[in-house]
């Protein structure tokens, strides 16, 4: 059985969920705009205002924290940090584990507090985590991995000439 | 972990340099980056310090083209040399789907080499990755130096075969990138092994850069079809 990391994908439906749970998140706590990447650093979802920066390099740096993070929590004898919160004068972060395999970033300003967006924030996470979960399993159940690709062997030889 | 997302039809794939400090990681992006569209590519973000100009990572995100209607996103990641950061270069690791190591082929090197050779293993190994069954390749970098070990040499020491056990694999399988010879061959003592393919290069000027790239992409989009 080949070992790599494993592949996973997800559908509309899974992704309008996602987007439905965040907004409803963004709704009630009064926060920015919300990400979600997954912990190889890549950007699956952004809701809310649209971001004023690089999406793609806010995602890498973002796991990077989080998986450095990681390693520190270790370093202290805790197993992880489930969440990490960066203040700033105007403008704050706060990032949740959700599953061990994505991150939910939260940009959240003045017009609410730490407090109400961790208060709201935990309704979202358990929804996540379930989402996140049937997705990971459906990758586990499929017979093959995901085979968008298959017979596409030609056509990948010809982007590459 | 590639990720397949089929609300903006894109494949997403990570694809990591790994190799000895200053062996010319950092360059191959820079080479890739001055050299693709911009509308094809993100920004190269390094997290450096000025002695060593990668601290944690380079990261350069480029589109490759579009199959079956989904686009083929990549990923590209360095790691920093120094073995003190092996903290780094384990993170960077997680959810890799293809490797390039790119050695440096000066004959002073060669223990650099082969002691992140031995540490690339060794990380895989504990994300419980094989390296042997995954997109994989080697460059031999710096090949413009005068001081640069033959390809032979390089070859027997960093990529020298791992060993296939599976009866059907075992059948000579030519590299598609070096007329006359074999990516899995049967060696004198009568073992099967394979090979990672390799590529000289010169990432200053370019020369093997995309070649590197464009192998290590195949291999990865090759495991999703
Ligand atoms: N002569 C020569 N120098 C190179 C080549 N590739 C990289 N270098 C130089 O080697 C040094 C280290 O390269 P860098 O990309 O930072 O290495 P990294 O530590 O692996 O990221 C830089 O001064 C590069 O200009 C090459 O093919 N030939
Ligand atoms: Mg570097």
């Amino acid at each position: 059985m080949p070992v790599g990391a494993a592949s996973w994908s997800f559908t509309e439906d899974d992704y309008g969920a996602i987007l439905r749970s965040l907004q409803q998140f963004l709704y009630d706590s009064n926060a920015r705009s919300a990400l979600l990447v997954d912990r190889s650093g890549q950007l699956v979802a952004t809701v809310g205002e649209p971001p004023q920066f690089d999406p793609t390099a806010f995602a890498t740096l973002t796991a990077a924290d989080f998986s450095a993070n990681d390693q520190l929590a270790r370093l202290i004898g805790e197993t992880e940090f489930n969440s990490l919160f960066h203040q700033g004068e105007q403008e704050s972060m706060y990032l949740v584990d959700i599953a061990r395999r994505v991150i939910l970033v939260i940009l959240f300003d003045n017009r609410t507090t730490l407090g109400l967006v961790r208060l709201k924030v935990k309704h979202a996470v358990e929804e996540l985590t379930r989402l996140f979960a049937e997705m990971f399993q459906r990758g586990r159940d499929q017979a093959n991995p995901p085979n968008i690709l298959a017979g596409a062997e030609d056509e990948i030889d010809r982007l590459f000439q | 972990m590639s990720m397949i997302n089929y609300a903006s039809r894109e494949i997403n794939c990570k694809i990591v340099y790994y190799g000895p400090g200053l062996g010319g990681k950092t360059t191959n992006l820079e080479h890739v980056y001055g050299r693709v569209q911009p509308n094809t590519r993100g920004k190269l973000i390094s997290l450096a310090t000025e002695t060593e100009r990668t601290l944690f990572f380079d990261f350069l995100p480029v589109d490759l083209g579009t199959i079956r209607g989904f686009k083929t996103r990549f990923h590209l990641y360095t790691v920093p040399g120094q073995v003190y950061y092996n903290a780094s270069r384990k993170l960077i690791l997680k959810g890799v789907d293809g490797i390039v190591y790119v050695a440096d082929s000066q004959l002073e090197r060669m223990e650099a080499n082969l002691e992140a050779m031995q540490n690339l293993y060794d990380n895989m190994q504990e994300y419980g990755y094989d390296l042997t069954t995954m997109p994989f390749v080697v460059q031999y970098n710096k090949r413009d130096l005068p001081n640069a070990a033959p390809v032979t040499e390089l070859q027997g020491a960093l990529n020298p075969g791992w060993e296939v056990r599976e009866p059907p694999k075992q059948r000579v399988t030519p590299d598609p990138y070096h007329a006359g010879e074999n990516l899995i061959e049967q060696i004198t003592s009568g073992e099967w092994v394979e090979r990672a393919p390799y590529f000289e290069a010169v990432a200053v000027t370019g020369e093997g850069v995309f070649d590197t790239l464009k192998a290590v992409s195949k291999l990865v989009l090759k495991t999703l079809a």
